[in-house]
């Protein structure tokens, strides 16, 4: 066997555990202001995207252990499940997962393989087939009279009978749904503003779930699991968006830092576009996709058919890697600037 | 050490296990009853040999010459009788064997006359003829002929001499003791050097690991006439790579595809330049180094080795132990590993580290790549690694070198970050002897193409000439019959014409193949071409596996 001979203590299991672990700020976050029913979201989605992993591995002829060890299929299923609506039925839930487990990764060929972040893929798939039941977001407990139980929210997600009086009190709109709603109606962003849903910068709530996302992805940053370029790049190009079009019309665009605050804006910077698979490469190709990111995910929101654009600004950034990393291979040592010529 | 220096990118920094050989002091060569020495122990032509079996021969007499401008002699390590000059197992990591000349020692260890030189009173030219025949190389790993190095050529003088002490690998502490021992000597050597190439900034970085040494050389430096700077630099593997070491100390580049020679700087380990100051002051030619003999074993050491002196020799003197894995000479990041122990100590064998199963346990299975980029991130050439492997992998040679395959070190920093632990390097070590045996093979059938081509060629022109033989013979006895004189004149012309037909198809077949010619064969650095000639006989050696039934696997 040839050199080197000696390994760094690292392994993928390692860098997937610590996105599971920068994710728990998120997690807990999200039961403090929503409920606990997110918990259950989470478990149906990390058994089902378990189980499609080990069939999937096993009708690939594939070892099971050393990748169902590696947790990257818990990652696609908690980032799913975060993204999900927190009383999303549960076939949504397993459908979503299903289809980011079976079609995204292992019909793509697997761990590294595929070309979008499976997770995406699995939203992106809901969203277009079922945008009715997308829009089930419980509201945050600060302004719900009556929070639902762990076991009431068992019940509505596994499409038992709660009482509809009990379900209208606790499903809200969430901020970026008003927004786009109040628009629509002809209000003005300030008029909608003034509704209860909205807080600091964000939603009520929801500014701080992005901020716990945000935590774990400075937690990432500091053990070097990410880079700053893609974060930082996604939420300038949000910021820079944003900010240009409420500068030019601040009656019909939402201020830049209300867009930054939204939980998928975080979520998206920190964990999504930063999943290295289906990412830029080359730090200058990293900065392009996270600023296009960026750009697309307003543009959706201001202009596209549904309320969010994260997922669908990240999978169209996903396309554009292998050209991005093409054109921004750094120089090398003692090298020009740009690639040689392909031999003739 | 108030000088700036300048960061290289990536890098990497393993356990150094420094501290379990470098305390002790250098114990002296031991004397093995053979020793076997091969003949090709630096880049460039193999040594001839220039004695013969039953030859009596004393200790530092040249037994085999350098064959050419690049190349350098080769000498008996102690006294004895040639009992072989064959074909033996050497350390390579081919496992192939090499012509040697094997010497039964008659344990009186006597020397020829020393012979010690003014190198003052020298002129330059002369002085490398002589260090040439003394048989010195490279001691940092590449054993390029020294005396080539420290010809400055058409460019006069080399502004600035970098000595290398920077002995970043794991493990390795040759250069560390040589430093703490033999400060004074070395910069002997370091003046000798000065002296040959001119030089105005002479500099020597030494990694901050290594206190001791550094505190030796401050001191002989002190001592010199001349200026000479000990730089400390932060210990980060390879930063006693030439390149890097020369990035550090001075913030310049070598441009990819050149030698520091381009930029006028000249690097050195600090081994050679000591190997250099024993030649030119007391007339000893290069038949030993040290080497480290680390890992596990009972004592590790540094130990002053008579080259030729058969591996077993030094893992029994420092202690073998129960539970050994194998063998490497070199370290952990770059090391060969040996086939077996009776090969000998060579001139760039610096570290011989057994290993164990804890020390070194085994590599876990690779994952595929999750293009994290760590690996980017520690590659000191700034390439991008992952795209490599993915070309590499592909067998897509022509993407693989745009994305500059060729100015790979092998320095295995990516191979030690990655999380998927795939064995990087292993991929571009494929990639490179692919291309090159590619390149080879295409010039092999551009030149049968040609061959053809102008066989073609010929048979039409002859098949031409006959006719115009034959119709100029014609003409002949037509004017024959009409005037005599007139004859003359045509058959002239027609061989004029004959003549310009060939030049112009030569001329074609020369631009043609001037065209095809590939670029990564030609023209090459002698290192490159040892690196392409231990590819092929890798190759070869797979081959021949190959076509050898399945064997159960060696025991280590």
């Amino acid at each position: 066997m040839p050199s080197p001979f000696i390994l760094d203590r690292t392994s993928v299991t390692q860098v997937m555990a610590w996105v599971l672990v920068a994710l728990l700020p998120g997690i807990a976050v999200y039961v403090w202001i929503f409920g606990p029913g997110i918990l259950i979201t989470l478990a149906l989605a990390t058994v089902t995207a378990l189980a499609a992993e080990a069939a999937m591995l096993k009708a690939r002829g594939y070892p099971a252990k050393p990748f169902l060890t590696d947790l990257s299929a818990i990652v696609t299923a908690w980032l799913l499940a975060l993204s999900l609506p927190s009383l999303a039925p549960w076939w949504l839930i397993v459908t979503g997962t299903l289809f980011a487990i079976v079609v995204a990764k292992h019909l793509y060929g697997g761990l590294g393989q595929n070309i979008f972040n499976p997770a995406m893929v699995g939203y992106a798939v809901l969203i277009v087939s079922f945008p009715v039941q997308m829009t089930q977001w419980a509201g945050p407990l600060e302004l719900t009279s009556t929070p639902l139980t762990l076991a009431q929210s068992a019940t509505v997600i596994f499409g038992g009978d709660i009482a509809k009086s009990t379900f209208d009190a606790v499903t809200m709109a969430t901020p970026l749904d008003a927004l786009r709603t109040g628009l629509l109606q002809q209000h003005t962003v300030d008029e909608i503003m003034t509704q209860s849903i909205f807080g600091h910068y964000g939603g009520v709530g929801f500014e701080w779930l992005a901020a716990a996302f945000l935590l774990g992805g400075i937690l990432l940053w500091a053990l070097r699991i990410i880079s700053w370029h893609v974060p930082l790049a996604f939420l300038a190009g949000i910021w820079l968006t944003a900010g240009f079009l409420h500068f030019f019309d601040a009656g019909r665009f939402g201020a830049p830092w209300f867009h930054l605050f939204a939980p998928s804006v975080m979520l998206g910077a920190c964990f999504i576009a930063t999943d290295p698979v289906s990412g830029a490469t080359t730090p200058r190709g990293k900065l392009i996709f996270g600023l296009g990111a960026g750009f697309l995910t307003i543009t959706i929101r201001t202009w596209g058919g549904f309320p969010d654009g994260v997922a669908f600004a990240i999978l169209l950034m996903n396309l554009c890697v292998p050209l991005i990393d093409q054109y921004t291979q750094p120089r090398i040592y003692g090298g020009a600037s740009k690639p040689k010529e392909p031999p003739a | 050490m108030s000088r700036e220096l300048f960061k290289f990118k990536g890098g990497v920094h393993p356990p150094e296990h420094k501290a379990e050989s470098n305390g002790q002091p250098i114990h002296p060569p031991p004397l093995p009853r053979k020793l076997v020495i091969p003949l090709r122990q630096h880049i460039g032509n193999p040594a001839k040999p220039v004695v013969s079996v039953g030859d009596h021969v004393k200790k530092g007499q040249m037994i085999a010459e350098a064959d050419g401008y690049i190349s350098t002699a080769v000498h008996a390590s102690s006294s004895g009788i040639v009992t072989a000059i064959d074909m033996q197992p050497v350390p390579h990591i081919s496992g192939l064997p090499d012509l040697c000349i094997t010497l039964e020692t008659d344990g009186r260890d006597e020397w020829i006359p020393h012979d010690p030189l003014d190198y003052q009173a020298m002129a330059p030219a002369d002085l490398r003829m002589r260090l040439r025949d003394m048989g010195l190389a490279g001691l940092g790993g590449a054993v390029f002929p020294s005396a080539v190095k420290l010809d400055p050529g058409a460019a006069q003088t080399f502004p600035t001499l970098i000595i290398n002490g920077g002995e970043c690998e794991p493990w390795i502490t040759c250069d560390d003791v040589l430093m703490r021992h033999h400060a004074d000597e070395t910069l002997q050597g370091v003046a000798i050097m000065r002296h040959l190439l001119g030089s105005t900034e002479i500099l020597i970085g030494i990694e901050d690991n290594k206190p001791e040494a550094i505190a030796a050389m401050q001191a002989a430096a002190a001592k010199v006439d001349f200026a000479v700077e000990v730089v400390m630099v932060p210990a980060r593997y390879p930063g006693g790579g030439a390149k890097q070491m020369i990035q550090t100390l001075t913030g310049k580049q070598v441009p990819s595809g050149k030698l520091s020679n381009d930029i006028g700087i000249q690097v050195f380990n600090v081994g050679t330049t000591y190997a250099l100051a024993r030649a030119v002051h007391h007339g000893e030619p290069l038949i030993s180094r040290l080497v480290t003999v680390t890992g596990h074993v009972l004592r590790p050491q540094n130990v002053e080795v008579l080259i030729g002196t058969p591996m077993h020799t030094l893992i029994t003197l420092a202690g073998e132990r129960d539970g050994t894995t194998g063998v490497l000479m070199g370290g952990p990041m770059m090391g060969v590993p040996m086939p077996n122990l009776d090969v000998p100590v060579v001139k760039a064998t610096n570290c011989i580290l057994v290993k164990s199963a804890e020390l070194f346990p085994p590599l876990p299975k690779a994952l595929p790549c999750i293009r994290c980029t760590r690996c980017a991130d520690a590659c000191p050439a700034e390439l991008q690694p992952q795209e490599l492997y993915r070309f590499a992998k592909a067998a897509d040679f022509g993407r693989a070198q745009e994305y500059h395959l060729f100015d790979c070190i092998e320095c295995g920093c990516c191979s030690y970050v990655c999380p998927s632990h795939i064995p990087l390097v292993d991929f571009y070590r494929y990639a490179k002897g692919e291309i090159w045996a590619r390149e080879k093979e295409k010039r092999a059938a551009d030149l049968a193409r040609e061959r053809h081509e102008f066989r073609l060629f010929r048979q039409e022109r002859e098949k031409k000439e006959k006719a115009e033989k034959l119709a100029a013979k014609a003409q002949a006895k037509r004017a024959e019959l009409a005037a005599a004189p007139a004859a003359e004149g045509a058959a002239a012309s027609a061989a004029d014409a004959k003549k310009a037909l060939i030049a112009a198809a030569l001329a074609r077949a020369q631009a043609k193949k001037a065209e095809v010619t590939p670029k990564n064969v030609d023209h090459l650095p002698p290192d490159t071409q040892h690196e392409i000639e231990e590819i092929e006989a890798r190759r070869a050696k797979i081959r021949e596996l190959a076509r050898k039934p399945l064997e159960p696997e060696d025991k280590p």
